[in-house]
């Protein structure tokens, strides 16, 4: 099969690799999938307590090619956004700006996955957080 | 050194530049149907074709007219199980195969099963070899045949097809092995081993695609097969069709060829093998060998890279043609059957990588790709989160996967 160009660049020089405190109370923490799956990725975002916005996103992707190319663009698409904005990104974007073809559209899908786990990681968090602040 | 790098000898093998020269005459003066019995072109045809015959039983210790040609290894897998369930069917109504077998084998059997035979599929040890006792106590007064591969393609591991053949001799069952990865590569002989039927194809030592042989034992016992192809009653009646006379002559030259080089051959490839291998296993950490390297083929090594997914590998080695156990490599998107039969658990089907070496294989290209293989699993592992999980201390087998 012929990987896309823009598959191969992500591939070739993979954004934002790399792991964040997962125990800061501002970084959220997704992993998705199974090593008998063949896929596995880790998705962390870290969010600025004071602007909301996320400021650092880092992955780490066991999978093939396709799937370490749309855990490399997932980061990418984070850096900036709120959390909510973040929430709003669909796989159809990552299959269209990388050109995945049909069978590789379930790694577009994980991606977007461990987005949504990485903010349900992230706003458990603040949950926890919030009224401890209070109450000190 | 000429890129890409081909490696996936057990997929196909480059036609060696002799078995080309020995055909071409067979596709231009040479043209003849080997069945014209009346002029000079048949005759001509006939004797190329009884030569090549001569070069492919004296390979594999058989007779030259217990030798009938197929279009390759699948018509062999299927005229041999087929026409042995058809020819016997009163016999009996029990095939006893493999679970790790070729599908030409495993698909066949499938469709029997489905007119009324009953298959018996064994499970392989965890290190690729069949139980023996386990195959002995499989055998019943129904069985009429066991049919298992001389050397699997994607392991390498070869079975004790001596032993096998022995048992099922004693039982009076006849033996049909898939020889395809295993002739040519490492002495073959079917009165050794106790075999009564054997498929064998050209494209796999050296010779041209589409052409492929059958072994049919003629004594001892007399092995007889219902045809699976109506027609003019060619091949001793087993096989209608015009023979394929230039892709004849080409397998038997390569079968003639693998006899005359297989012993310097096999050593030289299987010092080369082992370079890769050590090389490897001394330089990564994690890596395991699918199948037991004290009875394999010399040009297989197929191994698995924990932590980092089949191709994802593949991908980065992309000047170098191997093949991957991987369920992203494969058309059904699962991962090996075979390695998945050896019981070590998918995630370490997803990780491996399969090399076969051939005769056209050297020095230069083994350790160029030794390199790049090392050098692009460490970059995957810096990308997987699974080696850092295990690199901390974490016990995968522990952990709650979202499985999808």
């Amino acid at each position: 099969m012929a990987y896309s160009d823009k598959v191969l660049d992500h591939y070739n020089n993979p954004r934002n690799v790399g792991s964040l405190d997962k125990n800061d109370p501002n970084v959220g923490t997704g992993m998705v999938g199974a090593p008998e799956c063949g896929d596995v990725m880790k998705l962390q975002l870290k969010v600025n307590p004071v602007t909301h916005i996320i400021e650092e996103a880092k992955f780490k992707t066991f999978g093939c090619g396709s799937a370490i190319a749309s855990s490399s663009l997932a980061t990418e698409m984070l850096k900036g956004k709120t959390v909510d904005e973040a929430l709003d990104i669909k796989n159809t974007v990552i299959v269209q700006e990388l050109s995945l073809p049909p069978v590789k559209i379930h790694c577009s899908v994980l991606a977007e996955d461990a987005i949504k786990a990485a903010i349900t990681d992230y706003k458990k968090k603040q949950e926890v957080a919030t009224p401890v602040a209070q109450q000190a | 050194m000429k890129m890409p790098i081909y490696l996936d000898n057990h997929a196909t093998t480059p036609m060696d530049p002799r078995v080309l020269d020995a055909m071409l005459p067979y596709f231009k003066e040479q043209f003849g149907n080997a069945a014209s019995r009346n002029h000079a072109f048949g005759w001509e045809a006939e004797e190329a074709v009884e030569r090549a015959r001569k070069q492919i039983a004296e390979l594999i210790g058989a007779t030259a007219k217990e030798i009938i040609f197929t279009s390759g290894a699948t018509e062999s897998n299927n005229l041999a199980i087929k026409g042995v369930a058809e020819m016997y069917a009163e016999k009996g109504n029990h095939i006893i195969t493999a679970a790790t077998e070729h599908k030409a084998i495993l698909d066949t059997c499938k469709h029997l099963e489905k007119n009324g035979f009953r298959v018996t599929y064994l499970p392989l040890q965890s290190n690729g070899l069949i139980d023996l006792e386990m195959l002995k106590e499989a055998i019943t007064d129904k069985t009429i045949l066991i049919s298992i591969m001389y050397a699997n393609n994607e392991i390498g591991v070869v079975q004790s097809i001596a032993e096998i053949g022995k048992i099922a001799k004693a039982r009076g069952v006849l033996f049909h092995t898939d020889g395809v990865q295993a002739v040519g590569k490492i002495p073959v002989n079917v009165i050794k081993d106790n075999i009564d039927l054997m498929s064998i194809t050209a494209h796999k030592l050296y010779g041209p695609k589409g052409v492929g042989a059958l072994y049919v034992r003629r004594k001892s016992p007399r092995v007889q097969l219902t045809a699976q192809m109506d027609g003019g009653g060619h091949e001793r009646g087993m096989r209608s069709g015009t023979l394929n006379v230039p892709g004849i002559v080409g397998f038997g030259k390569a079968c003639e060829l693998c006899q005359q080089e297989m012993a310097t051959e096999s050593v030289r490839l299987r010092t080369l093998r082992d370079r890769l291998k050590d090389k490897l296993t001394s330089e990564l950490d994690e890596v395991y060998i699918n199948g037991t390297m004290e009875s394999r083929l010399p040009h297989n090594l197929n191994i698995s890279f924990a932590y980092v997914e089949g191709e994802s590998l593949l991908m980065g080695i992309n000047d170098v043609a191997v093949s991957s156990g991987s369920a992203c490599t494969s058309a059904t998107l699962e991962p090996s059957y075979v390695l998945k039969a050896l019981g070590a658990g998918d995630d370490l089907a997803h990780s491996s990588i399969r090399f076969g070496l051939g005769r056209f294989t050297t020095d230069d290209e083994i350790d160029y790709v030794t390199n790049r293989v090392i050098e692009v699993v460490r970059k995957l592992r810096e990308l997987s989160p699974l080696y850092e999980m295990v690199k901390e201390g974490v016990d995968l087998s522990k952990v709650v996967w979202t499985a999808h």
